[in-house]
C-alpha cells in the first residue's frame, strides 16, 4: 500500500524488479461521462442522461462511503492528458506495464453495469463495457486482456453475453463483484457458472458492489475502513455460499478467483467450514466432500492488498496453509492501495514459488503462455 | 491432549429456559396476559435450532426436553469433571428476536431474574451475565444497573448480530455503564435476524448461518475499534464469546494495514488495533477451529503474539468437542494455565 502520498514517477529504480510479472487486478477507466456512449444504444443514452443508474444504494454519484482519496486512486497517476487515473493506455504502460515488465494484465473494469436496480440496462452497460474493453485496451495492447462484465442479477442474461463472448482471446475470464442481492452460491447466478464452464473461463469474483444488503450482518456501519475491511467478510460469506450451495460439486471444471479480498482468512474459512460440515452435513447431503477439498481445487486469490504482519514470516505460514500455487499477484493499479511488486515478497522465498507467485500461476489459470 | 488442570473458569456455558412458560412467574400480570392471551409460543432462536447436532454433544442431550435445561446434567456434564471453579451462564433464549422494545425489556428482566433463581442460587460455582434490551440503549442501562447489585452477575451479554454495529455511539452508554460497574461485556454468536445474517444477504442453510458468525465478529470487532470505544472507556473488557479463534490474526493485519492508510479518517483511534486487542478484547476457545493438530496450533497462538487473548469455554452443551477434550493438543501447561484460571480472572474482575 502506498500509505505516503506521493510515488515516484521517475523511471524505474534498481530495486523495482525486472523479472517478468502478471498483474491481475488493473482497473481500466474512461475518461469522459460519455465514453461508452458509442457502444450503447440511443435509448440506454437517452434514459442514463435523464434517469442515470437507479442503484441498489442511495448516491446518484459516487459512494456513500467516500473513498480515502479521489477516485480511490493514486494521487501520482492521472494521466498527463487529463481524465481520471487509470483512462490513458499511454499512461498505464508508462507508469505499470513497461517499469514493472508486466507480461500479462488482466483488466477489471469497475463502476460499470453491475450492481444496478435495472436489469435490462445492467446488461446493455455490461456490454458496452465489454466492447470498450477490446477497442480501448486490449486490440492495442497485447499484454492487456479484458474480463467479460455481466449483469450480475440475472443469471440468463448474464450467461447469454458469456456465450457470446467465448473464444473470444481478448478476454480470459468473467467478472462478477462479491457484493450481490443475495449471496454469490443462491441459484440465479448458477447459469453464470454453467456458461463460464463451459465456456474454460474463470470466474473472477471482485470485492465490492452494491447489492442492497448492509456490509455487516448487524446493519450499516459508520466509516469507509469498515467497508475497506469488510469487503474480506463480504468475500467470505459468498465462497461460503458457493460451497455450501454446493456450486463446486455441480460445476466440478470451475474455477473461482477472489480478487482484492486479501487471502489471510481463506485457511481459518475452510477449518471452520470442514469442521461445521462434519457436524451438520446432513443438512447439505450436496456437499458430498469437506469444503477444503473443493476450495483447494477450485479457487485461487490475488494478493493485493497483502495482510500486514507485524512479523513478515508469519504471513508465510497463511501462504503455506493455501498453497504458493493458488497466488495471483495484482497491483490494484491505479488504487491507492496499489502493492508494489517489489516490496511484496521479501527474500527467502524459493525461486520456484516466487516465479509460481508473481507469473507462472496466473499463466497457467488463465491459459497465456 | 493438553492437561486440564482443577479450578478453572469456564467462560461460556447455556442454561437452557424450557419454554417461555418457565419466564411467566417472573413477569409482572401485564406480560403474563401478553403471553398467554396472544398465545406467544417459545422464543427458539433460528441460530440453534434445537435438535440441531451442533446444539448438543449427543451424550450431553437429555431424553427429553432442552439440551441445557437441567442444572444437575451441567453439573454431571461439565462442573464437576472439569473441576471448575466457576461457570459463566449465557442464556440463549430468544429474547432479542421480538421487535417490541417493551416486550424485550420484559422478557429480558424476567430471563436475568430466573437465572438468578434457578442456577446461581442452587450452585455456588455458577456466575451470570445480563442480557439486555439493546433496541432501547435506556432500557439496557437501567437493565445493567440493576442486576449488577449481585455480584454474581460479572458480565453484559449482547449478540453479535443485532439492529445495528456495536461500536455506534448510541450503544456507548451501555459500555459505560459495563466499565463503571467493573462488568466485561460478551459478544456470543447468534443473531437478532434484524439484518441478514451475512453481509451479502440470506443463505439457505443453518450451517451456513453458523460459518458466518466468524465474519460478524470480524465486523463488530472492526466496529467497536474503529468507533473508539476503547479510547474512550479504556477499562472496558469485551469478551467475543463462540467466535472462533483461527481468524483473529489475518483478521487483524488487515485491519491494521488498512488503518495505517486511511486512519485520518478516525483519528480517534490512537492506538493501533492490533494493541487495542492485546488490551481489551478476549475471545472464548471453544470452538476451536483449526485442525487438530498441535504444529498448525503452535503457529496460530504465535501469530496472536499474547498468551492472554483465550478464555477457557466448554461451550456446553453444545458440541465442539468430545470427552474431556475441551483443550486442543499442543497447548503447554503454562498456556493451560493462562487461558484456564489467570485470563479469565483478568478479564472479569468480579470473578472472587
Amino acid at each position: 500500500m502506498n500509505i505516503q502520498f506521493r510515488e515516484s514517477t521517475e523511471a524505474a529504480s534498481p530495486l523495482t524488479t525486472k523479472t517478468a510479472i502478471a498483474d491481475c487486478d488493473i482497473h481500466p477507466a474512461r475518461a469522459t461521462r460519455t465514453e461508452l456512449y458509442p457502444y450503447l444504444a440511443k435509448r440506454w443514452q437517452h434514459h442514463l442522461e435523464v434517469y442515470g443508474v437507479h442503484a441498489y444504494q442511495g448516491m446518484m454519484e459516487g459512494p456513500p462511503y467516500p473513498k480515502a482519496q479521489p477516485n480511490a486512486s493514486r494521487r501520482d497517476a492521472y494521466p498527463p492528458e487529463g481524465g481520471p487515473q487509470g483512462s490513458s493506455l499511454a499512461f498505464m504502460q508508462k507508469q505499470l506495464l513497461d517499469p514493472n515488465n508486466v507480461q500479462l494484465g488482466v483488466l477489471n473494469p469497475l463502476n460499470t453495469g453491475q450492481g444496478i436496480r435495472n436489469h435490462e440496462l445492467s446488461a446493455a452497460l455490461c456490454s458496452a463495457i465489454n466492447d470498450w474493453q477490446i477497442d480501448k485496451w486490449t486490440s492495442k495492447d497485447k499484454r492487456l486482456k479484458a474480463s467479460i462484465v455481466v449483469a450480475n442479477e440475472d443469471g440468463l442474461s448474464a450467461a447469454a453475453e458469456i456465450r457470446e463472448r467465448a473464444g473470444d482471446k481478448n478476454f480470459v475470464q468473467v467478472l462478477l463483484l462479491s457484493r450481490n442481492v443475495e449471496p454469490l452460491g443462491q441459484r440465479r447466478y448458477w447459469p453464470i457458472y454453467q456458461a463460464a464452464e463451459e465456456a474454460g473461463l474463470p470466474v473472477g469474483v471482485h470485492a465490492f458492489g452494491f447489492g442492497g444488503n448492509p456490509i455487516t450482518p448487524s446493519g450499516w456501519p459508520s466509516y469507509y475502513i469498515e467497508e475497506m475491511v469488510g469487503h474480506s467478510q463480504c468475500q467470505q460469506s459468498a465462497l461460503a455460499s458457493l460451497v455450501l450451495e454446493g456450486v463446486f460439486e455441480r460445476f466440478p471444471k470451475l474455477k473461482m478467483v477472489m480478487i482484492e479480498a486479501g487471502f489471510g482468512w481463506a485457511p481459518s474459512l475452510a477449518w471452520r467450514l470442514d469442521k461445521a460440515w462434519r457436524r451438520l452435513r446432513s443438512e447439505v447431503p450436496h456437499v458430498k466432500r469437506p469444503p477444503s477439498e473443493y476450495i483447494r481445487e477450485q479457487v485461487w486469490w490475488t494478493t493485493q492488498p497483502m495482510e500486514d504482519p507485524e512479523r513478515r514470516e508469519d504471513l508465510f505460514d497463511v501462504i503455506k496453509w493455501i498453497g504458493w500455487d493458488r497466488l495471483l499477484f495484482a497491483t490494484d493499479y491505479p488504487h491507492w492501495d496499489y502493492d508494489e511488486p517489489s516490496r511484496v515478497l521479501p527474500a527467502g522465498v524459493s525461486d520456484t514459488n516466487r516465479e509460481a507467485f508473481y507469473l507462472g500461476n496466473a499463466r497457467k489459470l488463465y491459459g497465456i503462455n | 491432549m493438553a492437561s486440564l488442570i482443577a479450578g478453572g473458569v469456564d467462560c461460556d456455558v447455556h442454561p437452557a429456559v424450557p419454554h417461555l412458560t418457565s419466564l411467566l412467574p417472573y413477569l409482572n400480570d401485564y406480560w403474563r396476559d401478553q403471553v398467554t392471551t396472544r398465545g406467544m409460543v417459545d422464543l427458539v432462536s433460528q441460530s440453534y435450532p434445537q435438535n440441531s447436532p451442533i446444539v448438543a454433544r449427543p451424550d450431553w442431550r437429555p431424553e427429553s426436553g432442552k439440551p441445557g435445561e437441567s442444572l444437575e446434567d451441567m453439573q454431571r456434564h461439565v462442573l464437576d469433571p472439569f473441576r471448575l471453579k466457576h461457570a459463566i451462564c449465557n442464556p440463549l433464549y430468544g429474547v432479542q428476536m421480538v421487535f417490541s422494545e417493551d416486550m424485550q425489556a420484559a422478557f429480558c428482566r424476567a430471563l436475568n431474574d430466573w437465572l438468578v433463581k434457578e442456577w446461581l442460587d442452587r450452585d455456588k460455582r455458577l456466575r451470570g451475565s445480563i442480557v439486555i434490551p439493546t433496541q432501547s440503549v435506556e432500557k439496557a442501562v437501567a437493565e445493567i444497573e440493576r442486576c449488577a447489585q449481585d455480584r454474581r452477575f460479572v458480565q453484559v451479554l449482547m449478540l453479535v448480530m443485532g439492529d445495528t454495529p456495536l461500536g455506534k455511539r448510541a450503544l456507548w452508554p451501555i459500555y459505560e455503564a459495563a466499565e463503571r460497574l467493573d462488568l466485561a461485556v460478551g459478544i456470543h454468536a447468534g443473531s437478532a435476524y434484524h439484518n441478514p445474517p451475512t453481509s451479502v444477504g440470506w443463505g439457505s442453510y443453518h450451517i451456513e448461518d453458523y460459518v458466518g458468525q466468524a465474519q460478524a465478529f470480524q465486523t463488530q470487532l472492526t466496529s467497536v475499534i474503529v468507533e473508539g470505544v476503547f479510547a474512550k472507556y479504556p477499562r472496558l473488557k469485551m469478551v467475543m464469546l463462540e467466535s472462533g479463534v483461527s481468524w483473529i490474526s489475518p483478521y487483524l493485519w488487515r485491519l491494521h494495514k488498512f488503518w495505517r492508510g486511511v486512519r485520518m479518517e478516525t483519528p480517534w483511534v490512537d492506538r493501533a488495533p492490533l494493541e487495542l486487542v492485546r488490551s481489551n478484547i478476549r475471545f472464548s476457545l471453544q470452538p476451536f477451529d483449526a485442525p487438530p493438530e498441535p504444529e498448525t496450533l503452535i503457529r496460530l497462538f504465535d501469530h496472536m503474539q499474547s498468551d492472554e487473548l483465550v478464555l477457557f469455554s466448554t461451550d456446553y452443551p453444545h458440541w465442539q468437542f468430545d470427552g474431556q477434550d475441551a483443550l486442543p493438543q499442543g497447548l503447554t501447561p503454562d498456556l493451560v494455565r493462562k487461558i484456564m484460571i489467570d485470563n479469565p480472572h483478568a478479564t472479569y474482575p468480579r470473578l472472587t
